[in-house]
């Protein structure tokens, strides 16, 4: 039989961001797909030898406007171990809250995407009303919705006064509570099964194989969170990586359920053993040196590469995103699969287009 | 190449209609041209139940075929700037385009990027720029109310229409 390509993307109704794949098709099965990126290239990188290093932050948190704060604490980690800077005990929890409200509101909005390209229109707008009230407390403790542009180098720019620790516990377990009646109709809905159970199996050693990342690697039952290694203030909290075994876009979502409520476990936690004392260290003089540094993000582990000479500005950085990760995951999964379920696979590795392209 | 936008002028009862139509519900489309997504979520966010624009007859469509207003985030690289332009050219006149975000105004903090182009009029011509990074929800409803206001009263603005022609 003659094969068929169709191209999906750039601008179609599932990806909010323009991606482009060309599928091969046979009949309506997906034999093979292609990628075709640079739809959102801006040369990111090459700003890095044109700015500041303290403007740099900036520029960070805007590599993708969903995985901000963690970009930026990535960046400031990276700098402040170059140049020997000790941040203060309540900046590094201060970071913590800042980036699982922001993991909260990334993964509630995947899920409201997800149910979207399933054709679920009424679970994306419920999911979406509840994200709401995670960007209310965004936007009190930060200033802004989306990207809060809290971090600096050295610390943080906001503190969080008591009076909003109680309204933010509030506020969070009325989530909790609403993400729980919702989570019946992911967990069970004949429909969502219908869609998502059995499609594009990833197993742990394909996983492995291909370095996925993040919840992708999760869900095929690898237990492994860069959260783990205890930056910020991660080692003195007490999590466990969620895990699912099936390694299907059924146990994708399920792992980003679990991961709602141990974030919102996580900042109840960083808000009950909120340290005193200041917020932000002074930063003297210029980086001189490299480094290599790792954060979990919503969609999995971000490396970054610093490299300093003394200079005013950094002479290179590189930047390893989740999604550059998970593309060949997604490259493997989707030869086998009907035309319909493509988009149900793609959405399920989470693809952010501005961090693959920077 | 030029692109050009040539309202249809409005004379008869069906005419008047048809726009009495189109300013109670446009339907738009959304393009993210290059943006870090802090915009793409925040129309989004438009759609859903908090701000809920459909009270407004407002309809998000894939199809540039349908559309009647263009929302563009981000900033025009070399490769995107094409699909902008395709998309701009599909659409059926009337048409405006709202420009979303400091980098769809003017290449924003990527203005000195390598692969970066500029703001979306570069390209296209922007009947209304929405300013922010990103927009909070009320200034980008904001905007859409504005730009139709501008539906029916005559010819684009010349002088935000640059239009230089595709790369």
């Amino acid at each position: 039989m003659r094969r068929a390509v169709i191209p999906f993307g750039p601008q179609h109704p599932v990806l909010p961001e323009p991606l482009q794949l060309k599928l091969s098709l046979k009949d309506e099965v997906v034999v093979e797909a292609l990628p075709a990126l640079g739809y959102v290239h801006r040369g990111l990188e090459s700003l890095a030898t044109k700015r500041d290093f303290h403007q740099m932050v900036q520029v960070c948190e805007r590599v993708c406007g969903i995985c901000s704060v963690l970009h930026a604490i990535c960046y400031c980690q990276g700098i402040e171990e170059i140049m020997g800077i000790a941040v203060p005990d309540r900046a590094r929890y201060l970071r913590v809250i800042w980036g699982e409200l922001l993991r909260l509101h990334s993964h509630l909005l995947w899920m409201g995407l997800f149910a979207d390209s399933l054709g679920f229109e009424s679970l994306f707008m419920q999911l979406w009303r509840i994200r709401e009230q995670v960007l209310d407390i965004q936007e009190a403790t930060t200033g802004n919705r989306v990207i809060s542009g809290v971090i600096r180098i050295g610390g943080v720019c906001r503190d969080i006064d008591d009076a909003q620790r109680g309204w933010i516990q509030t506020t969070l377990a009325a989530v909790d509570r609403a993400v729980r009646q919702i989570a019946p109709v992911l967990r069970e809905d004949f429909t969502i099964c219908a869609r998502t159970v059995g499609k594009g199996i990833l197993s742990a050693e394909k996983a492995r194989e291909l370095g996925a990342v993040g919840p992708v690697l999760r869900a095929s039952g690898i237990a492994q969170d860069i959260r783990q290694t205890g930056y910020a203030a991660y080692g003195e909290l007490d999590f466990n990586p969620v895990i699912e075994t099936a390694g299907d876009c059924h146990a994708r979502c399920m792992v980003r359920l679990g991961e709602i409520h141990q974030s919102i476990d996580l900042i109840g936690q960083a808000l009950a053993r909120l340290p005193q004392g200041a917020i932000r260290n002074p930063v003297h003089g210029k980086p001189t040196g490299e480094t290599v540094m790792r954060v979990e993000q919503p969609r999995g582990e971000v490396l970054y590469y610093l490299r300093a000479d003394g200079g005013k500005t950094l002479a290179r950085m590189h930047i390893r995103t989740p999604t550059f990760a998970n593309v060949p995951v997604l490259i493997d999964l989707l030869p086998g699969l009907g035309l319909a379920d493509v988009p149900v696979v793609v959405l399920s590795i989470d693809p952010c287009i501005s961090c693959l392209e920077r | 190449m030029s692109i050009e936008q040539r309202p249809r002028r409005c004379g008869g009862w069906l005419e008047r209609l048809i726009q009495h139509a189109r300013v109670r519900s446009p339907w738009l489309l959304h393009f993210d041209c290059g943006s870090c997504n802090g915009c793409d979520i925040e129309v989004l966010a438009c759609l859903t139940p908090l701000y809920d624009v459909e009270r407004f007859g407002i309809v998000n469509v894939g199809n540039p075929l349908h559309a009647d207003l263009l929302l563009v985030t981000g900033t025009v690289n070399r490769r995107n700037a094409r699909v902008l332009a395709n998309l701009y050219r599909q659409m059926a006149a009337p048409k405006k385009v709202v420009a979303i975000g400091a980098c769809g105004l003017s290449g924003g903090i990527f203005r000195e990027a390598d692969n970066v182009i500029g703001g979306i009029d570069r390209i296209i011509p922007v009947d209304c720029y929405v300013p922010g990074c990103p927009p909070r929800p009320e200034a980008i409803i904001d905007g859409v109310m504005r730009v139709l206001e501008r539906f029916g009263t005559g010819h684009p603005k010349e002088d935000v229409a640059k239009g230089k022609g595709i790369p």
